[in-house]
């Protein structure tokens, strides 16, 4: 049985509707009281919670599923304190409304940045208190006795030392009643029944047997299917494209034009991607038609040394270098990458004189909504977007460049258009992590330990489009996220070359943001510096994180249950790499072996993590592997070039990802601990290039400073 | 308009599928890979689009019981002949062992590369019923998944050849 019950989930919608326009901005209470059913109607004390008479409590899920486990997570926290079992809930995806589903630390309805838990964590667990209390207080004053003498178990208020015993179910219409509390006291940890257990995955059941609903699946009625040709030049435009031998093709209905790309529509994918591939379409290449990969590079080795903005200065870093010197310089270079989730881009669209609707998985619901009003010039609500299973995120649906695409074809066609993209599209058109490059500059002490460390980041900035609250004085914060790195060093400076991607090439987020970036330059450069200063890379990092005792907590357990100290076979090695990201802290060890044709292999990756209070441990180490697999796949493979002003590379043969037969064995073993939760879907890719690159120094001797990693000839120098 | 030209110039017949045990006749060019008529046609979604090139398996079901990647399998290919797809493998008793497997060891994340893992997986364990690692890494190599569920996939197949 499906925990997506589409039939409640019309209900739901306009009863959220109706009560999102009862309330203003704050605080959301209850529903209008339904007007035929009344009787029935299920309590809803909050925008997450509804209670029927009979069946399951739905819990409604304000971050988007996109494979990280969130509505498993969520739905503990809230079955903690409402104190049911997680065999009693159904789940539902959250409309677009950021009134009543914003995540509190972003302001907005956003599923990114691995904030979902950390900004839900207490306010979920606050609904379901409400409604636990709630329930309680209308027991208590049908049996006549205290709400202390009640407790709650298992979807039932129960008298304690009595034998009254009422389900959730029997007690609604009495709760809607009860006066909604305010700063309802939260369970402790040691309590905690649900929350740190091992749980299953909710979504397991449909993911396993074909029926759950990813955007790409949206069959609306009367719908028809389009194929999707961008103008492959960044900023390019359609000049001319004769439809005939599209139309010729049986079950094309229609060729569109807009101003940057061509559809063609029928009555199914195959066709449309058919009539479109007979079409020769003429293109005008546009501005950027000489934009080439070798002038992109040598672009960004000119911008290592202009002009910077400064960032983070402690202490003297030119006396402290004209003191120590000598000063050692390192240059690292990191590619474009793409996203590629295994979901292409789609979105599908109808268009109507009086309303739009959008079906899509999409990681940025209000975004969504709001791209759509503005392609179509309706008013905000007469906009429903329709949330779906996002097959993979990771950072890509946080743009709704296909959002706008879809909408515009949409206006042109009658009825509902699924647009769905070609692979080629998806990584030719990406918000694509762009050419980062980074300038590491230090000076040892007498002991070997650092006295002074630069750090000039080089690449665009994502923020000043995306989230231009997360800039400071021209500088990109998330660019430069740990750029100082996390070690006790005296005299530190960092600053921003900002540096864009060619005109009409989108950048974006990608999975791990800002650690990605500076994660590989900082562990690096730190190895560098203990192989100068002859000091064990382990012992290195240790000496300079006695501050930081999470990170160092991490990384003593990853030495142990690496067996750091132990002894290595000749070709082999290892190579740590520790990362901060959203409030967690990792630590990773990986280990490779030299082959004598000079290729490595990843033997093992062991990594620990301190991701605070832990929700479901079974997540915790699902979305370390993956984060894992994702940094190795980039390590590897992850380069997109560009050549005639388009990128070149199109599909998996020639942007190739990470398969089974590559993957290491990936340990992860936590470190426990009672402090806020931190996020887990990114904190496991920043150390994975480090780590690897380290080992292969540590096997080789070969330094290598270039991502990704070249392994034509790593035999021992 | 020219639709009504396009539909039937070919002058063929629709072609005869069997999905899942049902027959279907559907109305299209025979060149038409069988994942869109399978998607958008006949409404069965389980089964995923992700590179369109054989490249990435997310499109796997069985032809013939043998796994096929339906991107490049045209209808013309597969009319006439047992289909089955991710919503009927648990009819067969080696998928049900795998998605049973897929469900104690929680392998799914984001989900959408899961239809073709299950295909390919359960393909394995029907010919060969102790698959060791060497034999997992040739059959599931053909088989992306972005959320990195590799390890999992890895001993769900194992725990499955065990039941
Ligand atoms: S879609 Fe068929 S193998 Fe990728
Ligand atoms: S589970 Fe997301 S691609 Fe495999």
């Amino acid at each position: 049985m499906s925990i997506f019950d589409r039939a409640n989930l019309a209900v739901s919608r306009r009863q959220l509707l109706i009560g999102a326009s009862l309330t203003g901005a704050g605080l959301v209470i209850g529903f209008k009281p339904h007007a035929v059913a009344a009787a029935s109607e299920p309590f809803a004390p909050n925008a997450f919670i509804r209670i029927p008479q009979e069946g399951k409590i739905t819990f409604v899920m304000p971050s988007v599923e996109m494979g990280q486990g969130i509505y498993t997570a969520v739905a503990m926290m809230l079955a903690e304190e409402l104190e049911v079992g997680l065999d009693q809930v159904t789940l539902e995806h959250a409309p677009a409304d950021p009134k009543q589903y914003a995540n509190p630390l972003l302001g907005d309805q956003i599923t990114g940045g691995s904030l979902a838990i950390r900004g839900i964590y207490e306010q979920m667990r606050k609904a379901g208190a409400t409604a636990r209390i709630m329930l309680i207080a209308a027991a208590a004053r049908e049996w006549g006795v205290s709400p202390d003498a009640c407790k709650a178990e298992a979807g039932h208020v129960v008298e304690t030392g009595g034998s009254r015993r009422a389900a959730y179910g029997s007690l609604i219409t009495a709760a809607a009643s009860e006066v909604v509390p305010q700063d309802v006291p939260l369970k402790p940890a040691s309590s905690y029944r649900v929350i740190g257990k091992p749980a299953h995955r909710l979504d397991s059941p449909e993911k396993v047997n074909g029926t759950a609903k990813f955007g790409i699946d949206a069959r609306p009625d009367g719908v028809s299917y389009a194929a999707i040709a961008i103008c492959p030049h960044f900023n390019g435009k359609l000049r001319a494209v004769d439809e005939a031998p599209a139309m010729a093709v049986k079950g094309v209905t229609q060729v569109v034009r807009i101003e940057e790309a061509v559809a063609v529509v029928a009555d199914n994918t195959g066709a449309a991607r058919k009539g479109l591939a007979a079409l020769s379409i003429d293109w005008d290449p546009g501005p950027s038609a000489s934009v080439s990969q070798s002038e992109l590079e040598r672009q960004m080795d000119a911008a290592i040394d202009g002009k910077a903005l400064p960032h983070v200065n402690e202490g003297d870093v030119a006396r402290a270098e004209a003191e120590h010197g000598p000063v050692h310089e390192f240059v690292y270079r990191m590619p474009i990458l793409t996203h590629s989730a295994m979901e292409p881009m789609n979105c599908t669209v109808h268009v109507r004189p009086d309303g739009c609707e959008v079906w899509v998985g999409t990681q940025i619901m209000s975004r969504a909504r709001q791209a759509a009003a503005d392609v179509t010039g309706l008013p905000l609500e007469k906009v429903v977007v329709h949330n779906h299973l996002l097959g993979g995120g990771f950072g890509r649906r946080l743009d709704v460049d296909g959002i706008i695409l879809s909408t515009k074809i949409a206006k042109q066609v009658s009825g509902p258009v699924k647009v769905t993209w070609s692979r080629e599209e998806d990584i030719r058109h990406d918000c694509y992590r762009y050419l980062n490059y980074s300038k590491v500059t230090a000076t040892l002490g007498p002991d070997g330990l650092p006295v002074s460390w630069r750090h000039r980041v080089i690449g665009p900035s994502v923020m000043a489009r995306w989230l231009p609250a997360f800039t400071k004085d021209g500088v990109d914060l998330d660019q430069m996220g740990g750029a100082e790195s996390p070690y006790a060093i005296p005299n530190r400076q960092t600053d921003f070359a900002r540096h864009e991607a060619p005109d009409g090439m989108l950048t974006g987020n990608w999975r791990g943001v800002g650690a990605t970036r500076n994660v590989p330059p900082v562990e690096c450069g730190i190895d560098e510096l203990a192989e100068l200063a002859g000091i064990d890379p382990l012992d290195y990092r240790r000496r300079l994180l006695q501050h930081k005792p999470r990170l160092l907590g991490a990384l003593e357990l990853a030495a142990e249950k690496a067996g750091w100290s132990s002894p290595l076979e000749k070709g082999k090695g290892r190579g740590i790499a520790v990362a901060e990201d959203f409030g967690s802290f990792a630590a990773m060890i990986a280990e490779v072996s030299i082959g004598a044709d000079g290729r490595f292999k990843t033997d093992r990756i062991v990594c620990a993590v301190d991701c605070g209070q832990v929700i479901n441990p079974d997540t915790v180490e699902a979305q370390i592997q993956s984060g894992v697999v994702y940094g190795l796949s980039a390590a590897l493979y992850g380069r997109i070039t560009v050549e005639n002003g388009a990128v070149v590379e199109g599909n998996f043969d020639d942007a190739p990802v990470l398969r089974i037969n590559e993957t290491p064995p990936i340990e992860v073993h936590i470190v426990p601990s009672a402090e806020a939760p931190g996020g887990i879907g990114e904190v496991g890719t920043p150390g994975v290039a480090p780590a690897l690159l380290n080992a292969i120094f540590m096997a080789t001797g070969k330094r290598l400073r270039t991502l990704p990693i070249d392994q034509t000839d790593l035999r021992r120098v | 308009m020219e639709r009504g030209a396009a539909l039937g110039a070919d002058g063929r017949m629709p072609y005869n599928l069997t999905v899942n045990g049902k027959s279907y006749a559907v109305d299209v060019d025979g060149d038409i890979p069988l994942l869109w008529v399978l998607r958008d046609t006949i409404g069965l979604t389980g089964t995923k689009f992700g590179c369109g090139i054989a490249m990435c398996g997310a499109c796997t079901v069985h032809v013939d019981g043998l796994p096929v990647r339906s991107c490049i399998l045209s209808v013309s290919e597969a009319a006439e002949k047992p289909v089955t797809t991710i919503e009927a493998i648990g009819d067969t008793p080696e998928g049900r062992k795998i998605q049973q497997a897929w469900l104690d060891i929680d392998v799914v994340q984001c989900g959408y590369c899961q239809s073709g893992q299950i295909m390919s997986a359960t393909a394995l364990l029907a010919a060969n019923a102790k698959p060791s690692d060497d034999d997992i890494d040739a059959v599931m190599a053909g088989n992306i998944c972005r959320c990195g569920t590799y390890p999992r996939i890895r001993a769900a197949i194992k725990l499955a050849a065990q039941g």
